[in-house]
């Protein structure tokens, strides 16, 4: 079970491994010397789809960068380049546009995972805030990236999002022109913007391997939720779940396929194929979807600065989630009420986000409100108050006896999972 | 089992609503205007361009819409993509004059065109496309068909969308009515009337034939890889069918002992 | 691999050889799958196809009078384009190729009926400097980088270059024009 008894069959590469213990690393991490709970469920799958997103969006802004110009005149051209001249560029810039929404779509499941099964809670606390930390940096990242092919959402985009920090008071203008280099968003603020763009997702790889360290000192929380008893509740991560990983990347380039090949511009803004024009602001900007919960709490409130706090507030909230929720049982399989509640937030959140698509008008203004409403009072009076008073069902004794019953030797479990 | 079916739902529901938030901006550009839906032969998995088609819309884009609208990312080398040979392609850029220079006086010059040359536009720049037009810049036609809401259909409709306005409109010099352009008031006027190209091929010349044509010359322009797209598509797709259904019996054979109970960290820890 | 698994799939009732064709069909289709995905990686830095559309340049050569040379630019290049006087004709003629590092006549380096013209790319075959010219021990052409000598037709005679300064592919439309590429 421990790293150290690792050995290398090969005998050079036993003679490498003394010398950099780098096979030891990946055995213990990532090998057969990692032991993960023997019922994870797919839902577990969406950790290494993300990291698999991650990389895909490197790998091609890469190349994409050996193409692209960020400069006002050039950047429309050079995508245009890309799109007709550049060998296979159609698809390179298809995988990565759609990459981000498959990045955000898989992260997205992967968070409503972590709080279905309280994945969050003692001793994964740090292990969730580093999770949140990713969640703003891709946040930062997909929104500089929108910036950069300069068409009309680029650039009323990059002009909307960056005069929410004009709500600071007293110095939120200065903040505004420090932000953009100049007097609009221009050429600097481009420029900077693809520099960023390229470092950030840099910066993402640093705190994903922070997150894995951070999971491997406790280990995966599993769909119980109950801790690991010993061994008979666990299997090394491979072959079984590098197995099931694998399956689970299958299926996703699947998905990810239909939007890149058949559908690629689906997920974007026709606007986006017009070139930026600073004197013609487009009829009803629009971001991309995954903002569109943040952006309907954005707009919830009629004051400039509560909106914008109330949108950080949004995401900052997740931070203290480890302690709004007082339950000490995690999986939502044995919190009825909590179950509930959770199906009531995400639908509170799709809500949100078809809020966000549409004009502030007419009732959207108040189904936005509510929704706003809604989304703080989970955790900042739900989560606190069910964990004091909610009816929770008896746990099983162990991971094994839940998951096996009779043929673990012990006493029937109350209820299998899956 | 019911946790995983409501996860699944909770899945779909969260994709549904990442296509809703394309439905609403259509609707406020398209002004809610039921669009013209014409089947194109390049909808679909396995849709291609049709060249006659295209060869014909090149025409009316030539001969009509070139007089005030550019294509700036239009390269005659491109005409092969739509069925043209080499030679052909070649014949046609010669019949343009395209701007070169500075040549060892430093002054620049016109000499014909060739392949690797693009459309030469109409105007110099954005202000003098304005200053000819009533102050409206006809936008270039390059991408035209990605960048409006409903595609092609949405440009069909518009090109054949001309009628007389109702009472109630007021147009302003310089505007037309149109059913299909947001707010109904288009500052170009209708551009296609009956017969106002003579096709080679012997096609009638119809406003809906020629904005059919021009149509689908201005899909392929816009994305001039959409085929190599497609078949590319439907390689990946048999490809990965095969490997996920491999993928899924390897998984279901590694987890057969351990679903039927095997613990093989049991006894382990004694040895290590 | 590790020997974790063994274990278990010795449990395993089923034969081997099914179980392990099945492992190597799923093995080998990834392979060949990730080396797919490889190529677009690859091949995206290979010319694109505007780059490779800019092939040709057209040049006027009735203002170079005998013992004059242009340069001009075709594909990011130099391009030598020299008007020889009759002695270098001469000299480049008379050269015993079968002595040449690189062995070509002057005949092959020129087009038929414009023996005074020499079109070449200037670039120095060994690491891509531009020669001078009427310089060298050859009268021809001289690379300060590493001291390479070319003669009169631009064949390399002393030096560490390899090659010949290469002749691109190029015709004459009329008597004073030619056409690169």
């Amino acid at each position: 079970m421990s790293t150290g008894s690792f050995k290398p069959k090969n005998g050079a590469l036993r003679w490498f491994d003394d010398r950099l213990p780098i096979l030891s690393l990946v055995h213990g991490s990532l090998g057969a010397g990692y032991p993960a709970p023997r019922n994870l469920n797919y839902f577990w799958n969406f950790g290494s789809l993300a990291g698999l997103c991650l990389v895909i969006q490197i790998a091609t802004g890469i190349v994409l960068a050996m193409h692209y110009t960020p400069t006002v005149a050039g950047a429309f051209n050079s995508v245009e380049h890309i799109m007709r001249d550049v060998n296979y560029g159609w698809l390179l810039r298809y995988i990565h546009a759609n990459g981000a929404s498959m990045f955000f779509i898989v992260v997205f499941i992967h968070i409503f995972r972590g709080l279905y099964y309280g994945s969050y809670k003692a001793p994964r606390e740090v292990l969730w805030m580093l999770g949140v930390v990713i969640l703003l940096l891709m946040m930062a990242t997909a929104f500089m990236g929108y910036v950069l092919p300069w068409g009309q959402m680029s650039f009323w985009g990059a002009t909307v999002i960056t005069n929410l920090f004009s709500a600071i008071p007293l110095v939120g203008d200065q903040i505004v022109t420090f932000l953009w280099g100049g007097f609009s968003v221009d050429e600097p603020t481009l420029q900077r913007f693809f520099s960023l763009h390229y470092l950030l997702p840099f910066v993402i790889v640093g705190v994903v391997i922070l997150h894995i360290w951070a999971l491997h000192l406790p280990g995966s929380n599993n769909p119980l939720g109950i801790d690991v008893k010993g061994p008979q509740d666990q299997v090394p991560f491979h072959p079984y779940y590098t197995a099931k990983d694998a399956l689970g990347v299958g299926v996703f380039l699947i998905f990810f396929g239909l939007f890149v090949f058949y559908m690629p511009n689906s997920l974007g803004h026709p606007d986006n194929y017009i070139p930026a024009d600073p004197m013609v602001t487009p009829a009803h900007i629009v971001p991309e979807w995954y903002f569109l919960p943040f952006y309907a709490i954005l707009r919830a409130v009629p004051d400039k600065l509560g909106g914008v706090l109330l949108m950080f507030a949004a995401v900052g909230l997740l931070f203290f989630l480890p302690w709004l929720d007082t339950s000490k049982i995690r999986s939502a399989i044995f919190r009825p009420a909590y179950k509930m509640f959770f199906w009531l937030l995400v639908v509170d959140c799709v809500v949100l986000g078809v809020v966000g698509a549409y004009p502030p008008e007419g009732a959207w203004i108040l189904i936005g409100q509510l929704a706003t409403a809604y989304y703080f009072a989970h955790f900042l009076l739900i989560l606190p108050i069910l964990g004091k008073v909610e009816k929770t069902k008896p746990l099983p004794q162990s991971i094994a006896q839940a998951v096996l019953g009779d043929k673990a030797g012990a006493k029937p479990a109350a209820q299998p999972a899956e | 089992m019911r946790i995983k079916k409501t996860f699944i739902l909770g899945l779909v529901a969260s994709l549904g609503f990442a296509n809703l938030g394309l439905a609403p901006s259509a609707l406020a550009a398209g002004e809610a205007v039921k669009l013209k839906d014409i089947e194109f032969s390049f909808e679909g998995p396995f849709g291609t361009f049709d060249r006659a088609a295209a060869q014909r819309g090149f025409q009316v884009y030539r001969e009509i819409c070139s007089s005030c609208h550019s294509a700036q990312y239009f390269a005659f080398r491109n005409l092969e993509g739509i069925g043209y040979s080499e030679e052909m392609a070649k014949a046609i850029a010669a019949e343009y004059q395209i701007t070169d220079g500075p040549d060892d006086f430093g002054d620049m010059f016109e000499r014909p065109g060739k392949l690797s040359d693009r459309m030469p536009a109409p105007f110099p720049n954005q202000n003098a496309a304005r200053a000819a037009n009533g102050g409206a810049y006809p936008p270039d036609l390059s991408v035209i068909v990605k960048a409006r809401p409903g595609g092609a259909d949405y440009l069909y409709s518009l090109l054949t969308g001309y009628e007389e306005p109702p009472a109630d409109i007021e147009l302003a010099p310089g505007q037309y009515y149109n059913a299909y352009m947001a707010g109904h008031k288009i500052a170009m006027p209708q551009p296609l009337y009956d017969d106002m190209v003579g096709y080679a091929d012997g096609t009638e010349a119809t406003v809906e034939q020629m904005a059919k044509d021009v149509t689908v010359f201005l899909a392929w322009l816009a994305e001039p890889s959409m085929e190599q797209r497609k078949s590319i598509g439907f390689s990946f797709m048999i490809f990965m069918s095969i490997f996920v259904v491999l993928l899924y019996l390897t998984n279901r054979r590694i987890w057969r002992p351990i679903k039927k109970g095997a613990m093989p960290w049991v006894g382990k820890d004694e040895k290590a | 691999m590790s020997s974790n698994p063994s274990t278990v799939e010795q449990s395993d009732e089923n034969g081997t050889t099914r179980r392990d064709f099945l492992y190597i069909a799923t093995t080998a289709m990834g392979a060949v799958g990730a080396a797919y995905a490889v190529w677009p990686f690859i091949h995206q830095m290979n010319p694109s196809k505007d780059t490779l559309a800019l092939a040709s340049a057209e040049v006027d050569i009735s203002a170079i009078a005998p013992g004059q040379s242009i340069k001009v630019m075709w594909r990011g290049k130099p391009v030598f384009v020299r008007n020889r006087t009759e002695k270098e004709v001469a000299e480049a003629k008379a050269v015993d190729i079968s002595n040449l590092r690189d062995p070509q006549t002057d005949a092959e380096r020129t087009k038929p009926g414009h023996e005074q013209w020499l079109v070449m790319v200037g670039v120095c075959t060994h690491l891509g400097c531009i020669p001078l010219g009427e310089a060298g021990e050859f009268g021809g052409w001289f690379c300060p980088c590493h001291g390479s000598h070319y003669d009169t037709a631009g064949r390399i005679r002393k030096g560490p270059a390899p090659l010949n300064l290469e002749v691109p592919d190029y015709q004459f439309i009329s008597d004073d024009r030619i056409l690169i590429g």
